[in-house]
């Protein structure tokens, strides 16, 4: 009955070791089982492939990354980089901006700009992709319906020079009591509320661009949220939008401009925020064009990439919070961190990426002024790091504080890799030349922005990008009247300047108050100027005709073509 | 157990409303502006904004006005991503959360077991030693490192050897690969230390001696009692872990590019997205509630001494 008692030592093939060799093969084979199941239907429900090159000669079409998914495609509505850059490809207002950013017609073929009206001449040959013409109507619809409280549009306030405008959008006035009249399908006459010598050059911004009524209507709410549910009047149009997954835009064959359109596809494959993702997808040779930053440009410099650099249009500065509770609001400690700062240090030792111009204005260098670029003409005050000043302005400030000894002062930052190091750099070098104690207070994006309004610190790391292609666009930043005034700087001079360059039509008169305007800021010291942003990137040399952009749609790809004498 | 079950599920509704409200007000007192933009808005740009967004309602109102939206399953508009409905968000990206999610789930938990029980064997041996080593390494180091160096490794992987894997997108069995591992391997890490310490706790139990007395092979008593009991832990922890790890991944998920739903959940804080927030808050909770009372449900089969219907 009784079992053999085995004294031996077990083979192998009876032991826990095989039993859980065994295990483990079924569960390999099980892992595999499972891959291929979900590979198969993921491939299935795959709309469009990811694309795998970057530059595809037989197709005519090159592969990009987003840094993020579209937010908003509704031309009224959008606000964002990305938005906006999409919809630059697939939409045309009345004017377009040149590879030079100079005007060229769009769908308005010819226009007489008065002081206060204007009378544009819409080409009869501008449709829509489903074969409607672009009308006056189009364009009196889509400001409309920005303006209309009901839209809640964030950017209304561009349209604000139009007569009615902003009656329209704070509820005073009826859409139709708006200065853009539609006199016929092809003629649209345009009123302003006051003379606005730049309107010419905001027509080019996506919240003025036109909108199909009769198919806006059709969505029933949802023009914009999917490729199907708009219709394009530009170079491209979307022929695929995968949320958060990838974007692709076509040849527009109805575009009255179709033969200057050169590539048949722009494929946005891949959406990405992580500077890295896109780097290796470039290296990988999936995608023409990665962004670079502080970290990965050394793994571009050492594989020997043709690295590029543009200014991107912004400008940073240092803000000081100007309420009077604050330490800072003493215009004497002011300007004594002022004489401290040296722009070019901050740029060639602490940021060192290239691209980036150490800071002199609050007016970037790309400006256009009377008649060459504005810098040019008023150059910026001049400023050199000057420590025996800074501490005779310490003195004074300490003085008039009733401090002994240098007060310590909340340094408000982002949460990035680069603004501790940003911030760390200030830290100590105010620490160094003039002792004062620098906290720095971290925060994300939102509660950055809500400390900024409430006033919760005593210098705060900003920057501001243009809006169109003016000077006012950075002159007005810090009038009693902006919202973005989030220190509270206060000057009358400077607002009565403002207002000259807002009403005045003479570019020379304008020009000569925003040069009062920098010259405010700097002797104030309401900011400090740091830099103007660089953008450096790697681009896909077998691409040609890339325009980069300070404002306007940034990358522009509409005229880029694939050179077909480099063999891919 | 029909009663079990729907008793099970009534508490589940319960648990699934606390949190709706809970994140609701904890939502709304922290800091941070939903409408706040780098740009500053006017006053009256602001004021058409919060009307259309019933921001301007006071703070019960709008509760009131999100139960009743809740009940009927819509969770509104995204306010950062103003042209998507939360609940086309929710349906459209978790698919793709969910499939990298499954695959991580497996690898972690046949991972872990196999794992586990390999260390168990050959406790304080030369296989145990290293997977430990490993193990802690998997759970302290945090996914961006392992995520961008497995980016990194394709990299490479395809210039050596000329063939042509993906480093980032969606779409092809070569795109879930390696983002599942790296999904997977804190989970797994995690999840061999318990298999490890639940297999050496058992190794020592009562039927685990009677067994041996009795003459059942080494192999079979490795098997059927001590591998099967061990599990236990394992499976309660796999349960919660496989709503969390199937809801996606922020950082895979920017990293490799993928589609999923994971990066909602923490950029929708961040900008103070209320829809949503409540959106995946509220999916995210009645998906754990319901993997927990599957789990529960498990025990019953795994384990004979638990009886549902008491």
């Amino acid at each position: 009955m009784a079992e053999t008692i085995r004294t031996s030592k077990p083979r192998f093939t009876a032991s826990p070791g095989w039993q859980l060799t065994k295990y483990t093969l079924y569960a390999l084979l099980l892992c595999g089982v499972l891959l291929m199941l979900l590979g198969f239907i993921t491939e299935r429900f795959n709309v469009g492939a990811t694309s795998t090159t970057a530059v595809n000669f037989a197709d005519n079409t090159i592969t990009l990354s987003l840094t993020s998914e579209p937010p908003q495609m509704d031309s009224t509505r959008a606000t964002d980089m990305v938005s906006g850059m999409l919809l630059g490809h697939i939409m045309e207002g009345l004017i377009r901006y040149g590879p030079e950013n100079e005007i060229l017609p769009g769908v308005a073929e010819s226009w007489e700009m008065g002081e206060l009206a204007g009378t544009f001449h819409l080409r009869k040959n501008a449709y829509w992709s489903n074969g409607t013409p672009v009308t006056a109507h189009d364009f009196v619809f889509a400001w409309q319906t920005a303006l209309n409280p009901a839209t809640a549009s964030q950017y209304a306030f561009v349209l604000y020079p139009i007569k009615n405008g902003k009656a329209i959008n704070i509820g005073e006035a009826s859409l139709d009591a708006l200065g853009a009249k539609a006199i016929d399908d092809h003629t649209l006459r345009v009123e302003l509320e006051q003379p606005t010598p730049y309107f010419i050059k905001l027509l080019a911004f996506f919240t003025y661009l036109p909108i199909n009524r009769e198919f806006y209507e059709s969505r029933d709410g949802n023009y914009g949220t999917n490729a199907r549910d708009m219709i394009y009047n530009g170079p491209f149009l979307m022929s695929r939008w995968v949320h958060d997954k990838d974007v692709r835009l076509e040849r527009n064959d109805l575009y009255w401009n179709n033969e200057e359109t050169k590539l048949d596809a722009i494929e946005f494959g891949y959406i990405t925020p992580d500077p890295n993702t896109a780097l290796n997808l470039f290296a990988t040779g999936k995608i023409v064009l990665a962004g670079l930053n502080a970290e990965n440009i050394e793994r571009a410099l050492t594989e020997r990439w043709r690295i590029e650099t543009h200014s991107d249009g912004s400008v940073f500065y240092l803000g000081f919070n100007h309420r009077e509770e604050r330490p800072t609001s003493n215009k004497n400690l002011r300007k004594a961190i002022q004489q401290v700062c040296d722009p070019e240090e901050l740029v060639f030792k602490v940021l060192k990426t290239p691209g980036n111009i150490p800071g002199e204005s609050i007016f970037p260098v790309w400006l256009r002024g009377v008649e060459g670029y504005f810098r040019d003409e008023f150059p910026a005050p001049e400023h050199k790091r000057d420590v025996a000043s800074a501490e005779d302005y310490l003195r004074k400030a300490l003085d008039e504080l009733g401090l002994d000894e240098p007060p310590s002062l909340v340094f408000l930052t982002g949460d990035s890799a680069f603004s501790a190091k940003h911030a760390e750099y200030y830290q100590s070098m105010l620490k160094e030349k003039l002792g004062i104690e620098i906290k720095i207070d971290k925060q994300i994006f939102k509660q950055r922005l809500a400390k900024m309004t409430s006033g919760e610190y005593d210098i705060v790391a900003a920057g501001w990008g243009p809006d169109y292609d003016d000077v006012l666009t950075f002159g007005d930043l810090f009038t009693s009247w902006n919202a973005n005034n989030r220190g509270l700087f206060r000057n009358e001079e400077l607002d009565r300047q403002v207002e000259i360059a807002q009403q005045s039509s003479d570019p020379k008169t304008r020009m000569e108050a925003m040069n009062q305007v920098q010259y405010i800021l700097y002797e104030e010291a309401a900011i400090i100027f740091e830099y103007e942003r660089g953008s450096v990137y790697v681009f896909d040399d077998r691409v040609k005709g890339l325009t980069r952009r300070s404002v306007g749609t940034d990358p522009d790809y509409t005229r880029a073509y694939i050179n077909s004498e480099v063999d891919g | 157990m029909t009663r079990y079950i729907t008793m099970r599920l009534l508490q589940g509704i319960i648990t699934v409303w606390f949190i709706a409200t809970a994140t609701f007000w904890v939502m709304h007192s922290i800091p941070g502006d939903p409408l706040a933009d780098e740009k500053a808005l006017t006053p009256e740009i602001r004021a058409n904004l919060e009307a259309k967004m019933g921001l301007d309602k006071h703070e019960f109102v709008q509760y009131w006005i999100f139960l009743g939206n809740m009940l009927r399953g819509d969770f509104g508009w995204s306010f950062e991503h103003e042209n998507r409905r939360v609940n086309d968000i929710i349906a459209e990206q978790f698919p793709v959360s969910a499939t990298l999610g499954i695959l991580a789930i497996v690898f972690a938990g046949l991972g872990g077991i196999l794992w586990g029980a390999l260390t168990a064997l050959y406790r304080n041996k030369w296989p145990d030693v290293i997977i430990i080593i490993l193990v802690i390494l998997g759970i302290s180091v945090p996914s961006f490192v392992f995520a961008t160096v497995g980016q990194l490794g394709i990299v490479t992987l395809n210039k050596t050897f000329g063939i042509d894997i993906p480093v980032a997108g969606w779409g092809t069995v070569w795109h879930m690969l390696i983002p599942s591992l790296v999904l997977g391997l804190g989970t797994m890490a995690f999840l061999t230390r318990l298999m490890r310490t639940s297999m050496l706790e058992i190794v020592n139990a009562d039927y685990i001696r009677t067994a041996r007395s009795k003459g059942v092979p080494v192999a079979k008593i490795f098997a059927r009692h001590q591998l099967r009991n061990a599990i236990l832990p394992v499976l309660t922890v796999l349960g919660p872990s496989i709503a969390g790890i199937t809801t996606g991944g922020f950082v895979v998920e920017n990293v490799f590019g993928i589609p999923g739903l994971g990066k909602y959940f923490v950029t929708a804080v961040q900008q103070s997205d209320y829809g949503v927030i409540m959106g995946t808050t509220v999916f995210y909770g009645a998906f754990l509630v319901l993997m927990v009372i599957i789990v529960d449900l498990l025990y019953a089969v795994v384990d004979p001494r638990v009886r549902l219907n008491k």
